[in-house]
């Protein structure tokens, strides 16, 4: 891939990393923000990808993934609704 | 969470999940990956059978004892490895120095100890995550 797509898919990425981000903290349904949470790794782990880091990627990957679940596993302990 | 799809869905894609983790983790010097993140593929298709299925035939299929020897096996296993170059006159962790026969450049063994570290590791962090999240859904009493 040439340096322009490269820059152009970047800044699409870390556009789409801070709406998220900020999104997580909005969503008042806590299944919602572990979700979006999921997203944002996935999205990190293309980012790395892009930065020629596949090691990295697939670790973040795969943690997001982990900690996604077992947030899952919490919040169907807790009960879905924010105070 | 008892679907009909959901259970054979898992029951089908588990096998290929625990041989893509196994992969990563015995690939870990020769391609991306290694331990640590095919530990947590192979402990979360665990987490995905007793997320699906149960706790309770999760905690069957892997016990709480299972899981603890797994992990004390995994920290163990690294010391043995390492005591591997003490043993043979040079110091710990020692791999190629201490005479283990590398093997070929590019092959699944070509990193004389390295494939069987990463074992021990990758075995003590999929325990780990099993054993968190049973510890996160365990009912309190």
């Amino acid at each position: 891939m040439s340096p322009q797509i490269i820059d152009f898919l970047n800044i699409i990425f870390l556009g789409f990393l801070v709406v998220i981000a900020i999104a997580v903290s909005y969503v008042r349904d806590l299944l919602y923000a572990a979700i979006l949470l999921g997203a944002y790794s996935v999205t990190m782990a293309l980012i790395w990808l892009l930065m020629s880091a596949p090691d990295l990627a697939i670790t973040e990957a795969a943690a997001g993934i982990g900690m996604t679940t077992l947030m899952i596993a919490v919040i169907s302990k807790t009960g879905r609704e924010e105070e | 969470m008892s679907d009909f799809v959901l259970k054979r869905v898992v029951a089908l894609l588990l096998p290929f999940v625990q041989m893509f983790g196994l992969y990563v983790i015995f690939h870990g010097h020769l391609s991306p990956g290694g331990s640590f993140s095919g530990g947590i593929i192979v402990g979360l298709g665990m987490i995905a059978f007793s997320l699906v299925f149960g706790l309770e035939k999760g905690s069957e299929k892997l016990t709480e004892r299972t899981t603890t020897l797994i992990e004390s096996f995994g920290t163990l296993w690294y010391g043995a490895m390492g005591l591997v170059g003490v043993l043979r006159g040079s110091s710990f962790l020692m791999n190629k120095g201490s005479g283990v026969p590398l093997g070929e450049p590019g092959k699944l063994y070509s990193g004389g100890l390295i494939l069987l570290i990463t074992l021990g590791v990758g075995l003590k962090v999929a325990s780990t995550m099993v054993t968190l999240f049973n510890a996160l859904m365990e009912e309190e009493d």
